[in-house]
């Protein structure tokens, strides 16, 4: 596995395309041409880490050199068109998916049989340009076989050795679910409580002394998506709330120090008048719960605040 | 007859300068806003939109000032309701007072330094124009009635609303007057956490996305009221589609939505802060008027 390919160069896809540059032969597929251009001329990291990346870029997927493995790191949203421009070309490649919610192997697998490795990651940065990324939060990628595309657990093994050579924090797992649902129920009140509070994930969040103190309802907003989880027959593989705590106080110490609080991505997509991905994070829960025979009130009305704070 | 209105921001206001024009009443403002106050002395409380008015009354940023009075009415934003009424309080020892304001839990904190309270509920709004000088946007009815647990006599009561009236501030007493302000109530929790965390004017909260959420949330009020034994005058929900037609409310930017862009504090707490409240007291869970107040009390300590 020497040869990547990292799709969508935001902040995400940026972080993954320099690491590995260190130790695999990466190219870059982007949608811009000017972004395309900028990253031939080097790609930058700074903060938690600070290199400079030589990588291969590309705005037409045509001018892609072949890879083995494929890291699809566009938005949620941007994903469907994304994996249109793939489509029929890299056969013999494992595609990784590493989009926020749930949903994503599938919209890939529409458009091609590769195998593919479902992944999460806790790592976040600031994009400063096209070809500078700043390395906020250095914290795990975690991985496993995406059941019926044909990927082995190995395969995972060998991506996840990459990742851990190239300087990232990574994890494979057997069976990803556990660990996909923990994030997305942690993502699905995280997100959708900064992005209509207009808070980043300050202590706040888990302050629960009064009946409407905010950490009142991010823990009652927690509890509906476990208990979806439960009837999807989902065992956890860490409790959203703890880790809702933990990032909390891990966000005080930083802050103490000077550095900014996190602002999740969908606060930063509302702050820009962006369309946030909130119908793959609450969305996707919503549907669960619905399949489940769960029912969801308050995750259903975050979702439809959200998707009116997103018209106004 | 003596009457002081304290807050005499824009409903205060409609209130003062109306009843002004009657021989029979002499009106006091008392407001903390002093170039309002002396602009109020200088050239009358004066009205402009739906009625023109130029009322004269005695204005103070003195509570000291105030003298004796036969009624007070409280027209203050909520979460100023305990600070002003203390201030004011000796001018009532022999009065009655009542409470024009949004939202429950008013009365409650009235009653903690006045006798004899009343109950209200108001639809007329206006807004500040300049100091002295308030635009009367709408005109609408005033519903009042003894605060039960420190009530007013309902003779007294009579007498007020009577005074509106003749006013021109159309006001009804009733024994029971929690039907109309529990409407209201509903009706605003849903309208005004829903705009002001969406950004949405009133009329495009009565379509989807937050249609149903704003239905659910008002469904969870109605419950609250139903378990304190209030019968709704009239429905919250058809107030909400009336108001979402066009040529009422459609495009109006709920109160609280202002107050959020402005940056300045709202009244979540007597909106749907006391649907919860209530409900809690009632043995009744309110968990998306808990939701939104969260989110609110979030917004505001952005």
């Amino acid at each position: 596995m020497r040869r990547v390919c990292v799709v969508g160069a935001g902040v995400i896809g940026s972080l993954y395309a320099a690491h590995l540059s260190r130790v695999a032969e990466v190219s870059v597929l982007v949608r811009r041409p000017e972004q395309a251009a900028a990253l031939r001329e080097g790609l930058r990291v700074s903060g938690k880490s600070d290199f400079a990346a030589r990588v291969t870029a590309a705005s037409d997927p045509a001018e892609l050199p072949e890879f083995d493995l494929g890291i699809v790191s566009t938005k949620a949203t941007d994903l469907d068109a994304a994996a249109a421009r793939l489509a029929r070309r890299f056969e013999g490649a494992t595609m990784m998916t590493i989009q926020n919610g749930l949903g994503a192997e599938e919209i890939l697998r529409a458009h091609g049989s590769w195998p593919v490795i479902s992944a999460v990651t806790f790592m976040s940065g600031v994009r400063h340009d096209d070809a500078h990324v700043e390395y906020e939060l250095d914290t795990e990628t975690w991985l496993g076989p995406y059941a019926g595309s044909g990927t082995t657990f190995e395969t995972v093994e060998e991506v996840h050795d990459l990742l851990v050579a190239s300087g990232l924090r990574a994890r494979a797992f057997a069976d990803l679910r556990p660990a996909q649902w923990s994030k997305l129920i942690f993502n699905a009140t995280v997100n959708t409580v900064a992005a209509l509070t207009d808070l980043p994930h300050v202590s706040q969040f888990a302050a629960t002394a009064e009946q409407t103190d905010l950490g009142r309802l991010v823990r009652d907003l927690m509890d509906e998506g476990k208990r979806v989880a439960a009837a999807a027959g989902v065992e956890l593989h860490e409790d959203p709330w703890e880790m809702n705590v933990l990032a909390v106080r891990r966000g005080e110490t930083q802050a103490a120090e000077g550095a900014y609080a996190h602002v999740p991505s969908m606060l930063e997509d509302v702050r820009s008048r962006r369309r946030t991905e909130v119908d793959f994070i609450t969305g996707a829960l919503v549907r669960e719960a619905g399949r489940a025979g769960v029912p969801v009130p308050l995750h259903t009305a975050m979702y439809r605040l959200v998707r009116a704070r997103e018209q106004a | 007859m003596r009457i002081c209105v304290v807050g005499c921001g824009a409903v205060g206001s409609l209130f003062a300068a109306n009843l002004a024009s009657l021989d029979d009443v002499e009106v006091w403002a008392y407001d903390l806003w002093d170039e309002h106050v002396a602009a109020i002395n200088e050239h009358g409380l004066q009205l402009s939109g739906a009625g023109e008015v130029v009322g004269r009354v005695r204005a103070t940023s003195d509570a000291a000032e105030v003298p004796a009075c036969d009624f007070g009415i409280v027209a203050t934003k909520s979460m100023h309701t305990s600070s002003a009424v203390a201030a004011v309080a000796h001018a009532f020892e022999g009065g009655a007072v009542c409470s024009v304001q949004n939202g429950a839990g008013n009365e409650e904190l009235v009653a903690e330094h006045v006798r004899e309270v009343i109950r209200g509920t108001t639809f007329p709004a206006g807004h500040l124009a300049d100091p002295g000088h308030v635009v009367w946007d709408t005109k609408g009815d005033t519903h009042i009635g003894p605060f039960e647990p420190s009530p007013a006599p309902i003779d007294k009561v009579r007498v007020l609303a009577d005074a509106c009236t003749r006013a021109g501030m159309p006001t009804v007493a009733l024994e029971d007057a929690r039907g109309a302000q529990w409407r209201k109530l509903i009706f605003n929790a849903a309208s005004n956490a829903i705009g002001a965390l969406t950004g949405l004017s009133h009329g495009r909260v009565a379509e989807p996305p937050t249609r149903e959420l704003a239905w659910a949330v008002m469904a969870e009020g109605g419950a609250v009221a139903d378990a304190q034994g209030i019968v709704l005058d009239t429905s919250p929900e058809d107030l909400f589609d009336y108001a979402a037609r066009k040529d009422v409310a459609y495009d109006h930017k709920p109160s609280m939505l202002q107050d959020i862009q402005a940056g300045r504090e709202t009244e979540i707490d007597f909106l749907n802060g006391a649907i919860v409240a209530f409900g809690e007291r009632n043995g009744v869970d309110a968990p998306l008027n808990r939701t939104l107040t969260a989110l609110v009390q979030g917004l505001e300590r952005r």
